[in-house]
């Protein structure tokens, strides 16, 4: 089993025909997702990377059965691309776009949090669920199928933990960046969720990030469940200074709230393993499974 | 992006937020005539930077006559303020704005920000005006009362008047403050904030509600459709090098430290600064070089982060995906034969082709540190720093 994509997904690109959809389209394709359509409005009934291109997302869907969507059209127009592909139906949502406007995704949550979807992102490298499924502009190949589900409010940081998890000898069941904006769709509660009723996934590994209270909660979440499989977290910007924004728009210390150090005692506090350096993800992962 | 106190009561006057009359001087001349210009006794000049606790660090003076808006306009306008928010090293005063005084009966606080947790905005408002609210939060939260906006609503007037009445207004005074905290939302909205403080909020003597002080953040993702307030940029408030990586499309932001860093990704570039400490050293900048780093984002990354004197190694982390390692190394090397770096240069590559990348490091003539690792990296890098400073 994996989690959010697999070999049950459909996936249709909304931007195929741009610069980005097109060039991580054909890296999904090659990865043997099963890519089954399009949408770029005003190019229906075009094809782009071998599969038909739709005006719209309910086009698509009617066409392909497609259940899962990957975003890369500019900041603009994507909380509407967003907008458009939940009301279509679709199951699950990955927005890569960078630079949302804050007060759109507000909107955005707003409107599809009483749909049937699942929104991942924005401002996100994706999901991957080695060997199966990749959606997303992760490098696929130093990945790992196995037993260690991953989720991360980062990009490049999440590559290094899986490539540090590959070294120890752990493949990963799924591995999801929920994005660096302060409004994100899935967050780390609903993936400990996901990974928690998952029988293939074994450990969790946390990336965080200073920056809002998502660490806190999930903290808190680990409690209120009494999660049973180890987790392993690492919190980013342990030497930030407060005030500044640090590359990712969410990641801000703001009026003394959102410290790394408070996140480190939260998450500690539920038990699980932080690690203070980010070059001992791995190891540590390792050790909480042969402990276990 | 962040904008004077001024420019800020510029946008709420458009928009029917009663405020103090003010004319903006960038000289002691202009500075007189703003004060004849406005004909009252009683005035304020107040420091024009970015930062909060301005009248604390003696930004912020009455005045009560022409001889002593001389005396005060030469005192503050070219003075090093220092406060809370800028760090012991202060920022120069360029600006002062002139406003006519006002007769304050109370002073409140009125804000709206983005609640993360709740993924919406939420309108603020406290009885303890004037002091920070960050510190009301922290001591006496109950005396927050908030109001979480509709996304679809917008901000309603019954929200507006719930407020009004939390913070025990009475009469004319309820229906001037919805007004306000109406027209203060509609702004926000409008110009995509991610953050505005009223505080203080004032009644005046005479019972009318207005903003005495105002503080706009925006939402930097959203100023594509506000190429307007692109005017009230003021540069001199910005990092001279942090101002510069921005015209090379790098994040960049100077620390304290004497390790420099070039990372790609935000997340793996604080990772690297936490890192950097963790064996011993400081980091003196976070770089997040994003995904393209090639030859000439390298030189001009490199260009950065020797722009700061406190330098004495370099270590350049990047865990190649889309980004192929081999590309970086071409551009490291490329960069080192046009940048002179004379500090020791840490180099570790990962991911995609970065065997390739190892053996164009090799045979380069120029002289590296290869990191194998994350920790390798940190290590060589914070131990690199005594024989930089040679």
């Amino acid at each position: 089993m994996s989690v959010l994509v697999g070999n049950d997904t459909r996936l249709i690109i909304q931007g195929i025909t741009g610069t980005e959809g097109s060039f991580h389209g054909s890296q999904i394709q090659e990865y043997g997702t099963n890519l089954v359509g399009g949408v770029t409005p005003g190019k229906g009934g075009q094809e782009a990377l071998g599969v038909p291109v739709f005006n719209s997302v309910t086009d698509a869907k009617t066409a392909t059965d497609c259940n899962t969507s990957v975003i890369f059209v500019p900041p603009a127009f994507a909380a509407n691309a967003i907008i458009e592909a939940a009301e279509a139906g679709m199951d699950l949502i990955i927005c890569i776009t960078e630079g949302i406007p804050a007060a759109d995704m507000v909107k955005v949550n707003h409107t599809i949090k009483n749909l049937s979807t699942r929104l991942v992102g924005p401002n996100c490298p994706g999901v991957i669920s080695p060997g199966k499924a990749k959606v997303g502009i992760m490098p696929g190949f130093i990945h790992q199928e196995g037993s260690i589900g991953v989720v991360s409010r980062s990009g490049t940081l999440t590559y290094e933990a899986v490539h540090q998890l590959v070294a120890a000898g752990l493949g990963q069941s799924t591995s999801v960046g929920i994005g660096g904006d302060p409004i994100i769709g899935t967050t780390f509660i609903d993936m400990l969720s996901l990974f928690s009723e998952d029988d293939e996934t074994e450990g969790i590994v946390l990336i965080g990030e200073i920056g809002g209270t998502a660490e806190e909660e999930a903290a808190q979440w680990v409690i209120d469940n009494n999660l049973q499989k180890p987790v392993v977290a690492f919190i980013a910007g342990q030497t930030a200074p407060p005030g500044r924004r640090m590359g990712h728009a969410g990641a801000i210390i703001a009026g003394g709230k959102g410290t790394a150090a408070e996140k480190v005692a939260a998450l500690e506090a539920a038990g699980i393993t932080v690690v203070s350096s980010p070059a001992d993800i791995g190891k540590a992962m390792a050790e909480a499974i042969n402990t276990k | 992006m962040k904008i004077h106190e001024y420019q800020a009561k510029e946008l709420l006057r458009k928009n029917n937020v009663s405020v103090p009359n003010g004319i903006i001087a960038f000289s002691l001349a202009e500075a007189l005539a703003a004060y004849d210009k406005l004909n009252v006794k009683t005035a304020v000049v107040k420091a024009q930077i970015h930062a909060g606790g301005r009248g604390k660090g003696g930004g912020v003076k009455l005045v009560h006559s022409r001889d002593e808006v001389e005396n005060v306009a030469k005192q503050i306008l070219g003075m090093t303020l220092v406060t809370h928010q800028t760090g012991p090293e202060g920022k120069e005063v360029q600006r002062i704005l002139i406003e006519s005084g006002v007769d304050i009966s109370r002073e409140l606080y009125a804000g709206i920000v983005l609640d993360r947790a709740e993924r919406k905005f939420v309108f603020m408002v406290s009885s303890e005006g004037g002091v920070e609210i960050e510190k009301v939060a922290a001591e006496t939260p109950e005396k927050i009362i908030k109001e979480w906006i509709d996304p679809e609503k917008g901000l309603t007037a019954d929200q507006a008047r719930n407020l009004a009445v939390a913070l025990e207004m009475t009469g004319t005074q309820i229906d001037s403050a919805v007004d306000i905290f109406l027209a203060v939302w509609t702004v926000f909205i409008q110009y995509d904030c991610t953050l505005m403080e009223i505080n203080p909020l004032v009644v005046t003597a005479d019972n009318r509600v207005m903003a005495l002080d105002a503080k706009m953040n925006f939402d930097d993702n959203g100023l594509f459709r506000h190429k307007e307030l692109l005017d009230y940029k003021d540069e001199s408030e910005e990092d001279p090098a942090e101002l510069e990586a921005s015209k090379f499309q790098l994040n960049y932001i100077k620390l304290d430290g004497n390790v420099g860093c070039m990372v790609n990704g935000a997340g793996l570039a604080m990772g690297t600064m936490d890192i950097i400490k963790l064996y011993g050293g400081e980091p003196a900048n976070f770089l997040d070089v994003g995904g393209v780093a090639n030859a000439e984002t390298v030189a001009n990354g490199f260009k950065i982060i020797l722009s700061d004197p406190n330098v004495k190694s370099i270590l350049i982390n990047i865990f190649g995906g889309i980004v192929r390692c081999d590309r970086v190394a071409q551009g490291v090397i490329d960069a080192m034969d046009t940048v002179n770096v004379s500090i020791p240069v840490v180099v570790r590559l990962e991911g995609t082709n970065a065997k390739e990348a190892a053996e164009l490091l090799e045979k380069s003539s120029l002289e590296f540190l290869v990191a194998t690792s994350l920790a390798d990296a940190a290590e060589k890098a914070v131990a690199a720093v005594t024989e930089g400073a040679q």
